[in-house]
């Protein structure tokens, strides 16, 4: 195993500090009772760190164990998401057998297909094989009762739960982008990073054959995961998650004009550009850790945490249609992990496809 | 483990099952966990905490993973302590199902199609549970495709009278009918919930019906626990 590339250090490093630092927070907080603090609160707070840990740990791997834990690991999520998904969500016992099918053979299928990068195969696996297939097998169960709303509401859940997610690992597995080798003094420059702009980066020329691999610092052992695709997959995740906490502070804050007080009382106006904009701020100051210049690298936080915010709002839907406050509260003593990814669901496929088609084919 | 000796009248002999090996103990221990990933069942104690003391678990039967989810989310110990009562009918078809039944779950089989009267079920029982064992009991005699709990049969309320002693516990088991439902042999991992309220015994002149009412209430309560 070579030695990472300082950009990953500085990253992972930062973060793990970060970390770090609220964990301390949160246990002081949770010390001192005479903060008069909202007791529910601050347990909210401890949990959500505790989740930032696991999230941590689990793209951690990412570096080191390589690509097929990374995915493997993201599909356990998937299916523990889709189980809190689908619990909610009424099923009859004519969906028995079509329910055998999301859990045992779509999602794991799609998740291969994602280790094994045959795209061409997971964009469609779902959205046309799976939903086709649901209509048909419930059809085939004989049990036309709500027919229509139990098809929408397995597919919706494997949409969501699966699909979507899937396009988080696919960042490490697809092939890169074109990408010129960076001048070596940019590794030095490291303490500013947002000196690092992309001006001085070459175009590639097009038609020009392009090696997938222009950094020569592959630092995992097997499966080879390309260092810069883990640190976009670990950066993806760290925006969209500061995202959501700062949406919660400037909600808190400022938090004045709900988007949709029905649905969800705490989700504002406020906070959700506030969340988007320190959001966006933050990635562009991260801009030196991903391939992109800073423009392109806040476009796409801006674009992936607008996207990721507005999940966090379907969610609720779902949530306030069941009656339920969280997913873990349905079966009590299930912490609901899809709580906590939802706005990574629906801000990968928008990650990926911006960084994957989009901006390479605008030519950075 | 002083508990379980408390009662003061003399037990009917038990029916002395073999100290497990450890084979025997890794395969209940496999199973345990295996039923615990693919139900995803989580255990909770209402008014009522685990323990060795002999009791009879009564709960609402959906699915035939029931008894073994219901088995599976007690401690090991108590596990180890603790026998379903189940249909010979069912379990003893197929070497697998003969083998978890005699050697892992150490199930009490009754048969349903011939009941003699000088052995009735309940005398099995107790003869079966002696002065160490508890039991799990399914009071509806049948798996319940309706939504509603189904009128409890009588075999709880001689249990309880025969035995003042034993600690009935009620015990809700939520969603696991969706994991398995019936007629279908392909689990789907839905996340079930385990609950287990206050233990309750036979009031000082309580009748049949009344009795069997209160411990159906009992499970229905724990619902919405």
């Amino acid at each position: 195993m070579s030695t990472p590339e300082a950009e990953t250090l500085w990253l992972v490093g930062g973060v793990i500090v970060l970390l770090g630092l609220v964990t301390l927070v949160s246990v002081y907080v949770k010390r001192r009772r005479d903060l008069a603090l909202d007791p529910a609160a601050v347990a909210q707070f401890h949990r959500r760190v505790t989740v930032w840990w696991v999230l941590c740990l689990l793209l951690a791997t990412a570096f080191v164990l390589g690509r097929y834990w990374t995915v493997g690991l993201f599909g356990l999520m998937s299916l523990r998401a889709l189980q809190e998904y689908i619990t909610l969500t009424p099923t009859r016992r004519g969906d028995h057998r079509a329910l055998f099918w999301v859990f045992f053979v779509f999602t794991p299928a799609q998740y291969i297909a994602v280790a094994l990068d045959r795209y061409e195969l997971y964009s469609i696996l779902i959205p046309v094989g799976a939903f086709l297939f649901l209509a048909i097998r419930i059809a085939m169960a004989g049990d036309y009762k709500n027919y229509l709303e139990r098809v929408a509401k397995i597919q919706v859940g494997l949409m969501i739960c699966v699909y979507c997610l899937s396009f988080a690992p696919a960042l490490l597995t697809r092939r890169l982008p074109p990408q010129p080798k960076p001048p070596p003094e940019q590794a030095t420059a490291l303490a500013q990073p947002s000196a690092l702009g992309s001006s001085d980066r070459e175009q590639p020329l097009p038609g020009e054959p392009t090696p997938t691999v222009t950094r020569t610092a592959p630092t995992v052992i097997w499966p080879e995961v390309h260092e810069e695709r883990a640190r976009l997959l670990f950066f993806f995740v760290l925006v969209v998650q500061l995202a959501d906490v700062l949406q919660y502070a400037w909600g808190r804050l400022l938090g004045r004009r709900p988007i949709a007080p029905e649905v969800s009382p705490s989700r504002t106006w406020e906070g959700f550009f506030g969340g988007v904009a320190s959001a966006t701020v933050m990635a562009a100051l991260l801009s030196w850790a991903v391939p992109f210049p800073v423009w392109q690298t806040a476009t796409l936080a801006a674009a992936t945490t607008a996207v990721g915010l507005a999940g966090g709002l379907v969610t609720s839907a779902v949530k306030r249609d069941r009656g339920v406050e969280d997913y873990g509260t349905l079966i009590t003593g299930h912490g609901g992990i899809l709580d906590r990814i939802d706005s990574l669901c629906f801000a990968a496929p928008v990650f990926f496809f911006l960084a994957q088609g989009a901006f390479p084919a605008l030519g950075s | 483990m002083e508990k379980q000796w408390r009662h003061a009248r003399t037990p009917a002999a038990p029916v002395q099952v073999e100290e497990p090996t450890w084979a025997q103990r890794a395969i209940a221990s496999l199973l345990a966990f295996t039923a615990r990933v693919i139900s995803g069942a989580s255990a909770r104690w209402v008014d009522c905490q685990p323990d060795t003391c002999q009791r009879v678990y009564f709960a609402n039967h959906t699915s035939h993973l029931d008894a073994l989810v219901l088995w599976s989310a007690l401690p090991a110990e108590v596990r180890r302590l603790t026998r379903p009562v189940a249909a010979r009918d069912y379990w003893e078809r197929g070497w697998v199902r003969r083998y978890l039944a005699n050697r892992i779950f150490h199930a009490l089989l009754i048969d349903r199609r011939n009941i003699k009267v000088h052995r009735s079920p309940v005398d099995e029982m107790l003869r079966t549970i002696g002065d160490r064992y508890s039991l799990i009991v399914f009071p509806e005699g049948h798996r319940n495709t309706a939504d509603e709990l189904a009128p409890f049969k009588s075999g709880l309320y001689y249990l309880a009278k025969k035995r003042p002693d034993l600690e009935l516990v009620p015990v809700y088991i939520d969603n696991l009918n969706r994991v398995l439902p019936r007629g279908e042999f392909l689990p789907v991992p839905l996340l079930s919930c385990i609950t287990f309220g206050p233990p309750m015994w036979l009031e000082h002149g309580e009748t049949k019906s009344e009795f069997l009412q209160r411990a159906r209430d009992a499970v229905l309560r724990l619902k919405d626990a």
